[in-house]
């Protein structure tokens, strides 16, 4: 399968944090969802497929090309989402419309009026007097009107309103029919990832931990229950992390088979959600 | 094409939907050489990721119930009787079994059980 976004052993540091040795691949035609805790590295991640920030070491490649040489050919081809509004905020849509039109050779007036008129944004009201969910839907409006392959978006869902959470869930499933495009989206709310994300990737501590198809995240990691009696140095090697109780052990394995023939029907071995493997790889301690 | 699915089933969501679609197969509701939903618009009428249904279309192909030409999608394959019937006959054991297990659990004999069978199946 081809990839859009190569990244290979990126390492950026920062005083006291950094991000170390990212191999990723973003594939085409999918939907990845990037996932990781406060401060894991998800916003350094995404500034360097951006460009916004250049790795100390490692490759970025974006459609195979590297931006040192296709800087302007890569950022043509990329709709970027931010979560927060990017425009000036005393501007109306039109206004930005007609800076940011001329950027790009693929710009498409008449799919931006379809996505202004689908969205339901005013053109000539000013950008600060909307609302959250309208900032995000004037932003990808303008990432869909140049028909960018890849759209990248850094916490999109993060402060709307359920309601318009799925409606943006499922333009983003309507932009996916065609198999052209590919999204690669950070988020902290993963059940917005169970439903329309095909690939996840999982960033902790400036490491990724896991880059997988959900089906293959649904075969490996489980949440397995038990009593504390099934424990020892060596049965414990199946697990992430063990939380433990007076009442029994409750764990995550990202080996469901070896768990099986460990212990058998002893345990119950249950669907592990994106938020429990999240939880268990922080050691189960959030630290705040 | 009506396929439903639960996000609280065990089962995982491919094989609900391999599952659905060779009943509408088998059922005969969906013929040899009729085109189902590409995976990408199904993924989307469902609400689901595009891999899920990626999955349920690559088990059919390999179970042979459905084959894929490339740039025109999916078809439903010609049945073998032979295999069908097949099929059918693992299906029923299946049931079978589930029927033998409900009957233990509540004491049913085999005699009465075979007695219950007989009444329903003439009827």
């Amino acid at each position: 399968m081809e990839n859009v976004v190569e990244l290979k052993s990126v390492t950026k540091n920062f005083k006291g944090f950094s991000v170390e040795n990212i191999d990723l691949q973003v594939k085409k035609g999918f939907v990845t969802g990037f996932i990781g805790a406060n401060g894991a590295g998800k916003s350094t991640t995404i500034k360097m497929i951006m460009n916004l920030l250049r790795p100390d070491s490692g490759e970025v490649k974006l459609f195979g090309l590297d931006y040192t040489a296709h800087e302007k050919e890569i950022k043509e081809r990329i709709g970027f989402v931010y979560d927060s509004n990017v425009f000036f905020e005393g501007m109306n849509l039109k206004d930005i419309k007609r800076i940011v039109a001329p950027a790009y050779k693929h710009w498409d007036d008449t799919l931006f009026y379809q996505y202004t008129d689908q969205f339901k944004l005013p053109l000539y009201k000013k950008i600060k007097t909307f609302s959250k969910g309208m900032q995000m839907k004037a932003s990808l409006a303008i990432a869909l009107s140049h028909h960018a392959e890849l759209i990248i978006m850094d916490e999109p869902t993060a402060g709307l309103d359920p309601i318009f959470r799925r409606e943006l869930l499922d333009l983003l499933q309507e932009l996916m029919i065609d198999g052209n495009r590919t999204i690669f989206f950070s988020t902290h709310i993963t059940t917005d990832l169970d439903r329309i994300a095909d690939y996840i990737a999982f960033i902790q501590n400036g490491e990724l931990v896991f880059n997988q198809s959900l089906n293959d995240v649904a075969e490996n990691y489980a949440l397995v229950k038990g009593g504390m009696e099934l424990l020892d140095r060596d049965t414990e090697k199946s697990f992430v992390h063990i939380h433990r109780a007076p009442t029994g052990f409750e764990a995550l394995t990202g080996n469901i088979k070896a768990v099986k023939n460990t212990f058998g029907d002893s345990v119950v071995i249950e669907k592990a959600s994106l938020e429990d493997i999240m939880y268990y790889f922080k050691g189960g301690i959030h630290h705040v | 094409m009506q396929i439903i699915i639960s996000n609280s089933s065990k089962e995982p969501i491919y094989e609900q939907i391999t599952n659905q679609i060779k009943s509408l197969i088998l059922a005969g509701e969906l013929q040899e050489g009729t085109a189902v939903p590409s995976m990408r618009k199904l993924a989307k009428d469902l609400r689901i990721s595009v891999i899920t249904t990626k999955r349920a279309y690559e088990e059919l192909e390999k179970e042979g119930f459905i084959y894929s030409i490339v740039g025109k999608g999916s078809f439903v394959a010609e049945q073998n009787l032979e295999l069908m019937r097949e099929k059918k006959l693992k299906v029923i054991e299946e049931q079978l079994i589930a029927v033998i297990t409900n009957s233990r659990e509540i004491g049913l004999s085999l005699d009465e059980l075979q007695q219950l069978l007989k009444i329903l199946y003439e009827e």
